[in-house]
Parts: C-alpha cells; sequence; structure tokens
C-alpha cells in the first residue's frame, strides 16, 4: 500500500520540484539580491511564491488555490463549466451516434453527410468559438463548441464500430430471422460498444480543453474559461495557473468517472462469472 | 421430398456446383459424406438460401423452411451460453433454455460466455440452439459438421436427441462415427460437387423411412 502511494506520488514530487527549481532560476535575481543583502526574509518570500508574473512558484499557486476552494465561488464556477461543456459533450455524442447510424445504414446519407462531418473536424477551434460567438448567445457557445468538437469523433469511432461488426454473426442474424431489433440490440450495439467507448474517453478530453478554450473567447459570467481570461487581463499568473490545475483535476476526474462506466461493458471479454477449464 | 435439380455455383473460377442434381428423403437423417472442400457446405448453405444460385432450381424445400447449423460455432461472444438459447426461443419458450442446455451437457454452465467454453462444449451449445430453433420453427434441420470436437458419446446422445425432434435432418459430417448414426449416407466427391454412391444406414430405425 505504503510502496503503491510512493511510486503514485514520486513523479508528482520529482515535477513539482522541477517546478519549484524553474520559478527560482526565473526569479534568480531578487533571490541573490536578497541572499547578498542577507535578507532572510527575501530568500523566503523567494522560494515561496518566485516570479509572480512570469513563473509562480508551487506554494504560491498551493495557497491561491486554496483560497479559491474556501469560497463558494470556486465551486459553482467549476460545476457550471462542467455542466455546460458536458451537457454539449452528451448532445454531440447523441447527434454523432444517430449521425453514423445513418450513414452506416444509406449510402446517400453517408455520401450527403460524411463530407460535412469531415469538414467540421478539420476547422480550428478558434474559427468555430469566433463564428459561433456571431451565431449564438453567449452562454450557450461553450455547449455548442463542445458538441461540435465532440460529435465527429463519435461519428467515427461508431461509423468504425458498425463496418468492423463480425460479418458471420450478421449472417447468423440473418438465417436465423433475429429481425431489425434482435440484429441491432444483439450483434450491433455489442460490437460497436468498444468503438463507441474508446471514442467517447478521446471526445471527452477533445470537447473539454474545447469547450474552456470556448469560455475563454466568449465570457460566460461564471465559468472556468472567463476566470483564465480575467486572469490573463490583470497579469494574475498565479490565478492563471490555479485555474489551469482546476481544468486538469476535472479532466483527469472526468476521464476517471468515464472510464469507470464504460469498462463494465466489457465484461463478457473474461469469459464469465466461473471460469473453468471446460472438458 | 425435396428434389434438387441442375443447381449450378461457382466463386470466380471455381465451380462448386455445376449442374448438381439429388432427391432427398422428406424425413430421417440424411449424412453428406465427401472430401473437404467438395462443395458439402455450400450445398447446405445453398439450401439455407445464403447463396444465390447462379442456375437450377430447388423443389419442396423452402429456405425459410430451414435451420442451418454453421461450419463455425458463430455464438455471440457478449451472450452468456443460456442466452444464445433464449435468443432465438420467442418470449413463451425461454424458459425452455435450461432443458436444451441440459441437453448440450452445459446444466449448470448457463452463466458462462463462449470465451469461457471450451472448443466442444461451443459446438455442443452451437448445435442446440440450431435444434432449440429448428423445433420451435418444425424447420429442416441442415447440420454443417456438427460434431466438430464433441466426443463419441456425447456424439451419440446428441444425434438420439436431433432424432427425437422428428424433423428432417441434413448433415454433412465425415466421421464414420457420425455417418454410421445416419439413415442415409450421400458419397460425394468435387468440385463440382456429384453424388457417386449411396448406402441406407443401419440404424434399427431407417426403416420407417418414406418410400
Amino acid at each position: 500500500m505504503a510502496r503503491k502511494l510512493w511510486r503514485r506520488a514520486a513523479p508528482l514530487l520529482f515535477w513539482l520540484l522541477v517546478w519549484e527549481l524553474l520559478a527560482l532560476a526565473v526569479d534568480r535575481r531578487a533571490l541573490a539580491a536578497a541572499w547578498t543583502a542577507g535578507d532572510w526574509g527575501g530568500v523566503l518570500e523567494a522560494l515561496r511564491y518566485g516570479q509572480e508574473l512570469l513563473l509562480p512558484a508551487p506554494l504560491a499557486v498551493a495557497e491561491e488555490l486554496l483560497e479559491l476552494a474556501a469560497g463558494a465561488e470556486l465551486w459553482r464556477t467549476a460545476a457550471l463549466s462542467l455542466l455546460r461543456i458536458f451537457g454539449g459533450a452528451l448532445a454531440g455524442t447523441i447527434l454523432g451516434t444517430a449521425l453514423a447510424a445513418a450513414t452506416s445504414a444509406s449510402p446517400w446519407a453517408d455520401r450527403l453527410l460524411s463530407p460535412a462531418v469531415k469538414v467540421v473536424r478539420a476547422v480550428p477551434v478558434a474559427s468555430f468559438i469566433v463564428l459561433v460567438l456571431l451565431w449564438v448567445e453567449r452562454d450557450l457557445v461553450p455547449v455548442t463548441i463542445s458538441a461540435l468538437m465532440v460529435l465527429p469523433v463519435i461519428w467515427g469511432s461508431v461509423s468504425k464500430g458498425v463496418a468492423q461488426t463480425d460479418g458471420q454473426l450478421l449472417e447468423l442474424a440473418r438465417a436465423y430471422r433475429f429481425g431489425r431489433w434482435k440484429t441491432l440490440s444483439l450483434v450491433y450495439v455489442p460490437s460497436v460498444l468498444p468503438y463507441f467507448a474508446s471514442g467517447c474517453r478521446t471526445a471527452l478530453g477533445l470537447g473539454w480543453k474545447a469547450g474552456v478554450a470556448a469560455e475563454v473567447l466568449c465570457l460566460p459570467a461564471a465559468a472556468i474559461g472567463s476566470q483564465i481570461y480575467f486572469a490573463k487581463i490583470y497579469l494574475e499568473t498565479t490565478a492563471l495557473f490555479a485555474w489551469t490545475l482546476v481544468v486538469i483535476a476535472l479532466s483527469f476526474a472526468l476521464e476517471q468517472a468515464v472510464g469507470r462506466l464504460l469498462g463494465r461493458l466489457d465484461r463478457w471479454k473474461g469469459g464469465g462469472p466461473c471460469q473453468s477449464s471446460g472438458d | 421430398m425435396p428434389e434438387l435439380r441442375g443447381l449450378t455455383l461457382s466463386f470466380g473460377p471455381k465451380r462448386v456446383l455445376e449442374g448438381f442434381s439429388l432427391s432427398l428423403p422428406g424425413e430421417g437423417i440424411t449424412a453428406l459424406s465427401g472430401p473437404s472442400g467438395c462443395g458439402k457446405t455450400t450445398l447446405l448453405r445453398v439450401l439455407a438460401g445464403l447463396e444465390p444460385l447462379q442456375a437450377g432450381t430447388v423443389e419442396g424445400l423452402d429456405p425459410a423452411d430451414t435451420v442451418l447449423l454453421f461450419q463455425e460455432n458463430r455464438l455471440l461472444p457478449w451472450r452468456t451460453a443460456a442466452q444464445q438459447i433464449a435468443d432465438v426461443l420467442p418470449g413463451a419458450g425461454r424458459g425452455d433454455a435450461e432443458a436444451w442446455l441440459a441437453l448440450a451437457g452445459l446444466a449448470g454452465e448457463g452463466a458462462r460466455y463462449p470465451a469461457a467454453l471450451s472448443g466442444g462444449m461451443a459446438r455442443r451449445l452451437a448445435l442446440v440452439r440450431a435444434m432449440a430453433l429448428a423445433a420451435e420453427r418444425r424447420a429442416w434441420l441442415l447440420l454443417d459438421e456438427p460434431f466438430t470436437g464433441v466426443d463419441e458419446g456425447r456424439a451419440e446422445a446428441l444425434m438420439e436427441a436431433v432424432r427425437g425432434l422428428g424433423l428432417p435432418v441434413l448433415l454433412c459430417a465425415h466421421e464414420a462415427h457420425t455417418l454410421s448414426m445416419a439413415d442415409r449416407v450421400v458419397r460425394l466427391s468435387g468440385p463440382p460437387l456429384a453424388a457417386i454412391g449411396e448406402k441406407r444406414g443401419d440404424l434399427p430405425d431407417f426403416s420407417r423411412k418414406g418410400p
């Protein structure tokens, strides 16, 4: 247990140390000045805060984070951002799946829709954000952007899953007259699920980052992205670091949650509740 | 009594069926024997309506009235053994899944997924799935190498159960043991597929076969 904890903590500590050293290197003048003047308070301050404008030290960022976490603002902002972006991702997932079903089922739908989806995939996020900002209400931009980022990824992975469905099983479904619904639920859906799950993992990270970027550009009332923007405007680099850490933490949390949810789907691969050697 | 007349089918340059004709008895167990690759599997697939014929007719045997046990097991990897059976039965018949499993020698193994079944177990499961469906539909049972990986004792018991369904059966096999359990054996060569001989089985009830 302790060893496992150490294995996880060691890399984290290593990178914190690298960060601290970099911050000290950036702040070396102030540090040297305080040192030669014998100003111990100045040395400690340099260690603790670093050069706050360019590269704040880890401790300073941690302090800022704690301060934020103590108030309601951080939680409300994070929750709203999550809700917004996750809602968009959900809409994108549903739409992407529906589109993939349509393009897999009908060659004409494929011919008509595939180019559009490919274009959506190729357009830079920034162009989309600016355009969408012109079209929809400010608060809806992150939702829309997250949906637009997620949609092509889900579309691609579900389409691939459909294309990879075992032809022998489809023939069995035909020969045993499963009918449409049974073929869909017993053959297509289980075949597509692993592709869908891996698509979701990729798409969620993408949608989350693009959603925060959209918030930075369109500044909804309570949003992580807006906070990042204000931190930049007022040169509060420490706050910028703190909010970025919030984005990273939420990203990890989301990934974990979705991974856990989707991880249950592959149960059958192990062979079931009672493994035995057979006869 | 089904009549196959002038069946012709080629895959690219390979002529698998070329004017193949055969009359089948409308009941009992008929076995097709012949070397691997002679076209037995293709013939069963034609009868199941899975291969479009280039010429020829099949009279008295509608593909809709057949259930084919494929040469491969084709179990759904994400369904448990019990579900494999229940999936082919109508809602009302699902309670019988356990009885079919018992017939396959898989009593109590219903919760296992195919990945946890041995080759023989999976084959038996695929066979009883086809049997359950054929019994439900009162359909012809077309069995492609039904006893691959199944030991002789179990094969014999399963063959008795197949016979007990009272459905017409057409199977292809090459093990002498399986062939000895059929009412009638048609010897084939190919490709292109040709009937080169016929032998009536020596099971006690072969005499109840049709005219």
